[in-house]
């Protein structure tokens, strides 16, 4: 049975990783959550990213939810910005492109160039 | 939408983009009367009567980027292909009120699909956001704080993806005893 006094020991772990981040750069992913994107998939890719995350014990690694931005054909859209380095927007992302994006893009610094539908200076 | 949850977790996002604090999301499973109803309650914004008529036409939105909007006609649309309907109320200042009705066992129903995914990542979006969620099955339910568990958590938050993997552990589990009774 699950309960909320797991809660105790996942806090616990939780902190735990918080404190070995130092080192590794600060990466900020934003996944478009808005009603084209839920209807194109957003949901899973966003979990495949949480998963990735958790599986790899990133820490350095937040993720945020935006809504429309105009761009409903192309959804479901992730963003991956890491400083001093241009804002990469990814279009029509599954799971499985999200979790290569995390593999390669932000552990490996290269960017998957097929799905990209624009870059942005920072 | 291909689930029930999706169409939800829509109607959650609108209630964080109207900047709500605290949301509180109702599933009813009435097998008696086939009946599901969904409802998500905010105290956002709100809109005016207005607003709230026009609301499910699909050529209205607030929104810049794009010129229709299209969450609450198609909730809208996939309530009345099973017989159900969609109820609005608001009041400015105060906060809205969404329910949609369904004929339970009508084959065009979309299933509930995944809606431990969906709470667990629409928490880890809005961390710091309270939700309560009620779950009933016939006369059994279930209540889930988001409140409860942040008070474990202390500055851990529910973008953690150890916590996103626990919400939906925790509720997959809950909603199993309650749909198995
Ligand atoms: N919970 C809410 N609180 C306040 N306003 C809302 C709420 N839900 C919807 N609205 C208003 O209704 C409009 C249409 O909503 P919707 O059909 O979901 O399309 P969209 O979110 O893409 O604009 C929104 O732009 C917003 O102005
Ligand atoms: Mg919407």
């Amino acid at each position: 049975m699950k309960s909320l006094k797991e809660l105790d020991q996942i806090r616990e772990k939780a902190l735990e990783m918080t404190r070995v981040r130092q080192g590794q750069g600060l990466v900020k992913i934003v996944v478009g959550l808005g009603t084209c994107g839920i209807a194109a998939g957003a949901r899973d890719v966003m979990a495949a990213i949480l998963d990735e995350l958790s599986k790899r014990g990133l820490t350095s690694v937040t993720v945020s939810q935006t809504g429309c931005v105009g761009l409903c054909d192309q959804e479901p859209l992730v963003d991956v910005i890491k400083a001093g380095e241009p804002r990469v927007t990814y279009g029509r992302v599954t799971p499985e492109v999200a979790r290569k994006i995390i593999a390669q893009h932000v552990i490996n610094h290269q960017v998957l160039g097929e799905w990209v539908i624009a870059t942005k200076e920072a | 939408m291909r689930e029930l949850a999706l169409h939800i977790l829509d109607l959650l996002q609108n209630s964080a983009e109207a900047g709500a604090l605290r949301v509180e999301l109702g599933v009813e499973e009435d097998p008696e009367n086939d009946i599901l109803r969904i409802s998500v309650g905010d105290d956002g914004r709100g809109m005016d009567e207005a607003t709230v008529r026009r609301v499910l036409d699909p050529f209205y939105t607030t929104r810049k980027t794009r010129h229709v909007g299209l969450g609450l006609p198609l909730l809208a649309a996939a309530a009345r292909r099973c017989g159900g309907k969609v109820e609005i109320e608001s009041a400015p200042g105060v906060g809205t009120k969404v329910s949609a009705d369904f004929r339970r066992s009508n084959i065009d129903r979309a299933p509930l699909g995944d809606l431990p995914q969906t709470l667990a990542i629409f928490l880890a979006g809005h961390p710091g956001l309270r939700l309560v969620y009620r779950h009933r099955v016939g006369p059994r339910d279930l209540t889930f704080d988001s409140d409860e568990v942040s008070a474990r958590l202390g500055a851990v938050g529910f973008d953690h993806p150890l916590v996103a993997d626990w919400v939906k552990g925790y509720l997959s589990e809950g909603l199993l005893n309650l749909q198995k009774g």
